[in-house]
């Protein structure tokens, strides 16, 4: 019973620090530190994998604990910095609205993420279930990012952060998805970001900058 | 058997034509094994008429009356589609829009699409479904961008985020769907989202779960039907990818989607016992048919035009499913296949239209009867199919949905007439100075492959005028099955 408790309690901690890491993001200009966050909210995803799979016993929740750490923490974060530095593209990427505004539109999304997911909470009996609403909110935090950000690289961040949101609700919610469709959504997400790295180079060919406000000729006129 | 061939065709066919991609006979090849793929359908087909459902490899793949006509309907068009590509691509290889390693990457990615398509169509799991669509999106990006100009590249971003974070979405939403099924199946790992085991227990899976879980399967899923307000990358990427991917986005990816919504649908509605779904469906429909509509009046490129008009339809679709009951239903189903056959036979000719005035602007195309008539002739019959003419199959579908509509639900029956009335004045309006008139552009080098063309436009006047009984015992049966 103890233990349980101890548990659970650091399972929130986690979740929280994975909430105010997604703050952090919002809040981060500097491409490069938000691919640092980046990294540590897969670290913290790690570790709550881990923890879920102690707790329940679940050998294939460590096999995707070890795929995130893989994925998640060293290979991704590792071929960003790598773009980030031959694309020579370590400048400021500023928020479209400012970052008070930013930060008072997260808090509602968060309130709001909570209000949705309390009737699922409700029924959840894994040790996990007052994080679904956090998951719910690192998922809408990811939406705003990539919303009020109009550089490429940030915007991918963003997508990644969501993935990671996405994660989380599946190990908090149900001790993880099945195994083959694991392993298919990290493949397909592995893939996707292979055709965002060929994209960064073919847009910064034709545009010269990776600025996505050069993106705004097909518009309805 | 069957299913496997289907599945591993095309896949083969992938993996060959990234070493031949660039060969002379590429196109041939590639045809080829569409053609084949169709034909390892027509088995799955047969089988299926004969021994009913089918459930096959651990139970993870499923066939039943619903998916198998979408699986014969999708080959069909992936094989005709092939054999317009070939002269299609030809011509624009010659004129220096496209070299050797992007055509390497064309076909192969042609074939990775259509293996992704059968994927998601053919498996009983709602997981891997998720992980077929995203495949699919994956394949189409770099077809989208193939032409590397400034907009290509702008639409397939485009593309790619916004049916990214849409298809995030739908997993949240599966993520939902696996939770309530855990509670009512017990932990059994990959049984749990089996849509065959989902369906049998729906009533037990907890109706707040499922309801939430819908609408994130709505909105991720919805995104890549074109659903209005998430329709934003359809016209683009329709307009500035290569014809043949045009085509098979508009005939097939659309419908995949919408199968992978109504497969949700299916199991929310028995699972909270209101039409609270289908009523969502309505809305989300027949905004997107009256958006899709207005928006004809404003374009310029033919291919966005076109685009639009799939909008439109999508949403009818959409709201006859949404109306639910065995007409609408089987109205719906009509409309998908007619839709998906008249709207690859127009990019088709779209497609050569523009190549022979050598743009893709309304404006400057003109007196195509003049120059080649199969082509002129051809894009003037698919507009008139398209815009609902009677005899056309497009006619009669739209007729059940009309009077169904007008029967259960009035209040929508003058929106879907003002939809249709203001995409019938568009299309004909701007089509019309382009097929007839006079012109002085060289016809193209080489002659273009339009026997696709009109094979699908005979086959839309003939649902139109009869439906073969195997069809539409199909068709009752699919109706049957989505219920609602």
């Amino acid at each position: 019973m103890h233990r349980s408790q101890l548990i659970a309690e650091s399972l929130n901690l986690l979740a929280a620090s994975l909430l105010l890491i997604s703050f952090a993001m919002l809040s981060r200009r500097r491409t490069q530190r938000l691919i640092t966050l980046f990294a540590w909210q897969g670290a913290v995803l790690f570790l709550s994998t881990i923890l879920v799979a102690y707790s329940a016993g679940l050998t294939e929740l460590y096999a995707s604990a070890a795929l995130t750490l893989l994925l998640k923490v060293i290979v991704l974060p590792w071929i960003l910095h790598r773009l980030v530095r031959k694309l020579g593209a370590q400048w400021d990427s500023e928020p479209l609205v400012n970052i008070p505004t930013t930060m008072l539109v997260g808090l509602a999304l968060v309130i709001f993420a909570f209000g949705l997911a309390q009737p699922i909470s409700q029924m959840a009996t894994t040790i996990t279930r007052n994080t679904i609403g956090i998951a719910l909110a690192v998922i809408f935090l990811a939406f705003l990012m990539m919303i009020t950000r109009r550089k490429a690289i940030t915007q991918v961040i963003g997508f990644l952060a969501m993935e990671n949101g996405l994660f989380f609700a599946a190990t908090s919610a149900t001790y993880g998805m099945p195994m083959v469709i694991e392993l298919g959504i990290a493949l397909d997400l592995l893939v996707g970001f292979f055709i965002l790295g060929i994209f960064f180079f073919q847009i910064r060919e034709q545009f010269d900058s990776l600025d996505l406000s050069h993106l705004e000729s097909l518009r309805e006129e | 058997m069957d299913l496997l061939t289907v599945l591993a065709l095309p896949l083969l066919g992938a993996l060959l034509l990234a070493w031949f991609g660039s060969h002379r006979f590429a196109a041939e090849l590639n045809a080829g094994v569409s053609c084949a793929t169709l034909i390892a359908v027509a088995f799955l087909v047969l089988h299926v008429l004969r021994g009913g459902p089918l459930l096959a490899i651990h139970e993870q793949f499923f066939v039943d009356s619903f998916n198998v006509f979408l699986v014969a309907l999708t080959a069909f068009v992936g094989f005709t589609t092939a054999l317009f590509s070939r002269p299609y691509m030809r011509i624009e290889e010659q004129r220096g829009r496209l070299n050797a390693k992007r055509l390497r990457l064309y076909h192969s990615m042609y074939q990775l699409f259509m293996a992704a398509m059968f994927l998601a169509l053919l498996t009983n799991n709602m997981g891997l479904l998720w992980v077929a669509m995203e495949a699919a999106t994956l394949s189409t990006v770099l077809l989208v961008s193939l032409y590397r100009t400034r907009a290509s590249l702008e639409a397939a971003w485009k593309y790619f985020i916004l049916c990214g974070v849409g298809i995030a979405q739908a997993l949240f939403g599966t993520i939902l769907l696996y939770f309530a099924a855990e509670r009512a199946l017990g932990s059994e790992g990959m049984t749990a989202l089996l849509w065959t085991h989902l369906n049998s227990v729906k009533g037990q899976l907890e109706p707040r779960v499922l309801g939430l879980a819908f609408v994130f399967l709505l909105v991720g899923y919805g995104t890549k039907v074109g659903l209005a307000p998430l329709h934003n990358w359809l016209p683009d990427a329709h307009a500035e990818g290569p014809t043949p991917v045009s085509a098979v986005l508009s005939g097939l990816l659309l419908n995949v989607a919408l199968y992978a919504v109504i497969r949700s649908k299916v199991l929310v509605e028995g699972s909270i016992g209101s039409y609270l779904p289908g009523h969502m469906l309505m809305v989300f429909g027949l905004l997107s048919a009256l958006l899709g509509a207005f928006f004809l009046w404003r374009q310029r490129d033919i291919k966005r035009l076109f685009g639009y008009s799939s909008i439109e339809h999508m949403g009818i679709i959409t709201f006859a499913f949404g109306i639910g009951g065995p007409i609408a239903n089987f109205a719906a189903l009509l409309h998908m296949t007619v839709h998906s056959l008249t709207k690859s036979s127009i990019f088709f000719t779209a497609g050569h239209a523009s190549q022979t005035a050598d743009t893709q602007q309304m404006d400057g195309i003109r007196g195509l009867v003049s120059i080649s008539p199969t082509i002129g002739w051809g894009l003037m019959l698919g507009s008139l199919a398209i815009l609902g003419m009677p005899p056309f199959g497009v006619f009669a579908s739209e007729f059940l949905v009309l009077t169904t509509a007008m029967r259960e639900h009035p209040w929508t029956t003058p929106w879907l007439l003002i939809a249709l009335g203001v995409a019938f004045a568009a299309i004909f309006r701007k089509v019309q100075p382009m097929v007839f008139g006079e012109s002085d552009a060289p016809p193209l080098p080489h002659s273009p492959a339009l026997v696709p063309v009109f094979v699908h436009l005979a086959l839309v006047l003939m649902l139109g005028v009869y439906i073969p009984l195997a069809l539409a015992d199909w068709y009752r049966a699919a109706a049957q099955l989505i219920g609602g």
